[in-house]
């Protein structure tokens, strides 16, 4: 996989959300996704910065126009310092919540998306990697 | 204090939702149509979220959350006018809103109010 331009943008208010699918929203049109892979994808960061914001008390978004040998695609990496997440499998479930959520962000996430990865350390922070190829 | 605003028609309550809401916002919208339940007597209320461009868990939950809360206040509620990609995307999300009646448009959508309220019907059609 190879990384065109990238942007990182901080998650540390609600309203910071909002500005992060504003971004995946911007490059997703200029690339030229379709109006319902956009929607997915602004989705998709719109529950995960909001799970960086919640859960991992705050953190930041890098967006990054990758491409492969067949296809461009919008990768986006949310990381925060939170506590990180003990048990990942139970927490892909859907309705798993630790709190007043519906538990659909992860789990709903992924599903949003081509490529999804997830890495967490107990005490010192997630990141959650997703791709959505064109 | 920013707040979206809120329309009294007759028994009714019209919402159009023009931003792109931040989770405050729409908290805020909850407690304020609730709020304009009681003090109006209000039946119904209508939600307009056709410039919305996406509606993720945590708005489909304050949707959810209206409609039944309008439910146990004696209103009904109907959400019109959701682009057909947030649908799709909603739905691959995990969420069907089930508890909540949609229509497609506005005009539909008040039909749809003014027929789960058949005592006002005659009322303004005569």
């Amino acid at each position: 996989m190879k990384s065109g331009r990238q942007e990182k943008l901080p998650i540390l208010s609600s309203g910071d959300v909002v500005l992060a699918r504003q971004k995946v929203r911007q490059w997703a049109t200029e690339m030229k996704f379709t109006l319902v892979d956009q929607t997915k994808l602004v989705t998709a960061a719109s529950e995960l910065a909001r799970n960086a914001l919640e859960h991992g008390k705050g953190g930041h978004m890098v967006i990054e126009q990758v491409e492969n040998s067949t296809k461009n695609g919008l990768k986006l990496v949310f990381e925060d310092q939170g506590p990180g997440i003990a048990d990942i499998e139970a927490a892909l479930r859907d309705g798993f919540t630790t709190g007043g959520g519906m538990g659909l962000g992860l789990g709903g996430s992924k599903r949003l998306v081509n490529d999804f990865q997830i890495h967490s350390e107990p005490g010192k922070g997630t990141r959650v990697t997703v791709v959505r190829w064109k | 204090m920013e707040r979206i605003p809120i329309l009294r028609m007759g028994q009714f309550l019209l919402v159009t939702i023009q931003v792109d809401m931040h989770d405050r916002l729409a908290v805020q919208l909850q407690d304020d149509l609730t709020e304009k339940i009681s003090e109006w007597s209000s039946r119904g209320v209508l939600i307009d979220i056709s410039t919305l461009e996406i509606v993720d868990s945590f708005i489909g939950r304050m949707l959810a959350n209206i409609a039944a809360m309008a439910r146990v206040m004696d209103a009904e509620t109907v959400v019109v006018g959701m682009q057909p990609a947030v649908a799709i995307t909603l739905v691959e999300l995990g969420m069907s809103l089930s508890g909540v009646r949609t229509a497609l448009n506005v005009e539909t959508g008040m039909e749809l109010l003014y027929e789960l309220r058949g005592d006002f019907h005659s009322e303004i059609s005569e």
